[in-house]
């Protein structure tokens, strides 16, 4: 193992130069809406860069920073979705920034810092730099929400966002600080190793803590306070990027830390997990029913797809880990398409964003309702949308690890879930038109809402493809020192 | 009465972070209190940290306090900027007036 290179890691570097670039560049470039269209477009170009630099690098395990930063193919898959969805998101915001009144370049700087939080999250393999790369991720965060300043939901979003989240780094903070202090290590290996041999009563109660705090950062039920208040309050094109792209950020970390350094006390996480599962779930599906407001009914909706994807990780197997990778890139693709639809239902260029307003829209843009109705279809898991495959991966390795019930659960709650996904195809397609939508839609939002529903819709050819890739980077996720 | 040993740290920096978790959640007056609370949080992590750094004789826990430090101090900062940006559409920084949104 070399210590000292720093190869494994050109990417984030790359990242971090590039976002100092980019400040310096914003503060000498002066009319603001030329600095705000050119801050945009060099992230999407350095996100680009940092893909090709990852893939550069190659898939195999390696090391940099003395052994606290780690690379291998899991991490690779997870960080080029990131980037993938960041990019995604990027392309969509040129209307939205100046409609919105939020066309400041500090908002696509404040993202590529958050994906760079993140990528360093993924790759973290000690828990010092896992804060670190946390913090980096939240902090810009908090400040995206409350990115349009003069508006009071906006401003509340973000400081719901920031006490809870900051509660949240407390939990995991303490939690870290039990870990580290009943196995006496700080990186990943030592504690693995540490916990091979004896798991005390301390170290499992530091677990409890720090399941929680990155609970929070993926909104699983009871820790999902804040979830529908963000996403309602903030400009809908950042709720898009919190429903993407940290979500699966925080759920690499919790395969990692499950299935990585706690997986010899996994007798003690799964019972949290699987509680966790449930509730996360129940309260999405539940929560949704009685939504007006499509920002909410989409965070009800994150809620409830973290808690299958949670029974994934319940499962505790190797079939399980394969489950929650496809599950979450299906989470990715369909919710990036959901969004590049709510994102272009405006009424002269005032977003829209109840549901009924969705009225009569099979009649006026039938192509964008075909669209929705497959996303619905996909997000609800009926068959044969991607979805479908998704739930029926998480459940049936649920099944073979024994937890039916749990799986049972998992498929009651989808009904549930079905009937608000189906309420929304049913507000499209037979209500009738109240209000004239806009007919001028952005070309990148057709292309990502037309290009995630064509792959949801014929999810089953792709599938094979993706399996195997899915497979070949199982091995690597158990990472052993060394 | 004995010497004070690691569990006697433990102690008291369990007792912080239960007052700081408590306090967020019982306090109905002020944000700012909010603050103070999670800022306490942090520095009971930080005791304990520095006292499992000192029971294990290597360094590796204070340094990580040190982050913490640092990463306190631009929390806050992006907190009261959030608080100010909060204060001038609301006019209040009351808990109860954070209502906007049912949730």
């Amino acid at each position: 193992m070399d210590l000292l290179n720093l190869q494994p890691a050109i990417a984030e570097i790359f990242l971090a130069l590039a976002s100092l670039g980019l400040v310096l560049l914003s503060a000498f470039i002066m009319p603001q809406e030329y600095a705000s269209k050119l801050v945009r477009r060099l992230t999407i170009f350095s996100f680009l860069i940092a893909i090709f630099l990852i893939i550069y690098n190659g898939y195999k395990p390696a090391y940099a920073f003395n052994g606290q930063f780690f690379t291998s193919s899991f991490m690779v898959y997870m960080k080029v979705i990131i980037l993938l969805g960041a990019i995604g998101i990027l392309m969509m915001a040129k209307r939205e920034f100046k409609q919105d009144q939020i066309d400041r370049p500090e908002l696509p700087l404040l993202m590529l810092l958050s994906v760079l939080g993140m990528m360093l999250m993924v790759s973290a393999n000690d828990i010092i730099l896992l804060y670190m790369g946390l913090e980096l991720q939240s902090l810009p965060l908090y400040v995206i929400a409350a990115i349009r300043r003069e508006s009071l939901r906006s401003s509340e979003a973000g400081l719901k966002y920031f006490l809870l989240g900051a509660l949240s780094s407390g939990l995991l903070l303490y939690g870290a600080s039990l870990l580290y202090g009943f196995t006496g290590h700080t990186s990943y290996d030592g504690i693995k190793i540490a916990l091979e041999s004896n798991v005390s009563a301390g170290a499992v109660i530091g677990m409890v803590f720090l399941i929680s705090g990155i609970a929070f950062k993926i909104s699983a039920a009871p820790f999902h306070m804040w979830t529908p208040d963000v996403y309602e309050g903030s400009p809908t094109i950042v709720t898009a990027f919190f429903a993407v792209v940290p979500k699966l950020a925080a759920m690499t970390l919790f395969l990692r830390f499950t299935y990585g350094v706690l997986a010899d006390a996994s007798d003690s996480w799964q019972q949290i997990v699987m509680i966790i599962a449930v509730l996360s779930m129940l309260v999405g599906a539940g929560g949704a029913i009685m939504q007006t407001d499509i920002k909410r009914l989409m965070a009800y909706s994150s809620i409830a797809h973290m808690g299958y994807a949670l029974v994934g990780i319940a499962a505790a197997s190797d079939m399980g880990i394969g489950a929650v990778m496809l599950y979450m890139a299906i989470y990715v693709i369909s919710s990036i398409g959901v969004f590049a639809i709510i994102l272009s239902i405006k009424q002269e260029g005032r977003p829209l964003t109840r549901i009924e307003d969705l009225s009569g829209f099979s009649r006026s843009h039938p192509v964008y309702a075909l669209a929705m109705m497959v996303l619905m279809f996909s997000m609800a898991g009926i068959p044969p949308m991607g979805g479908f495959f998704g739930k029926w991966y998480v459940f049936s390795a649920a099944v073979a690890s024994g937890h039916v019930i749990l799986a049972i659960i998992g498929v009651l709650a989808s009904v549930i879930g079905a009937f608000y996904y189906i309420r929304i195809i049913k507000v499209m397609y037979v209500d009738e038109q109240v209000i004239e939508i806009d007919h001028n839609v952005p070309r990148s939002n057709m292309m990502i809402a037309f290009g995630s529903a064509l792959i949801m819709a014929f999810f089953l050819f792709g599938l094979s493809i993706l399996r195997e890739q899915i497979t070949a980077a199982i091995p690597f996720v158990v990472f052993v020192a060394g | 009465m004995g010497d004070i040993s690691l569990i006697h740290y433990l102690m008291v920096a369990a007792i912080l972070f239960t007052f700081g978790a408590v306090g967020i959640f019982l306090n109905r007056k002020n944000v700012i209190i909010i603050l103070m609370c999670i800022e306490l949080m942090l520095l009971a992590v930080n005791i304990n940290l520095a006292a499992f750094s000192s029971f294990h004789g290597h360094i590796t826990g204070q340094i990580f306090a040190m982050f913490i430090l640092t990463v306190a101090a631009a929390e806050a900062a992006i907190g009261l900027a959030i608080l100010v940006v909060y204060f001038r559409n609301r006019g209040s920084i009351a808990v109860e007036d954070i209502n906007m949104m049912k949730g």
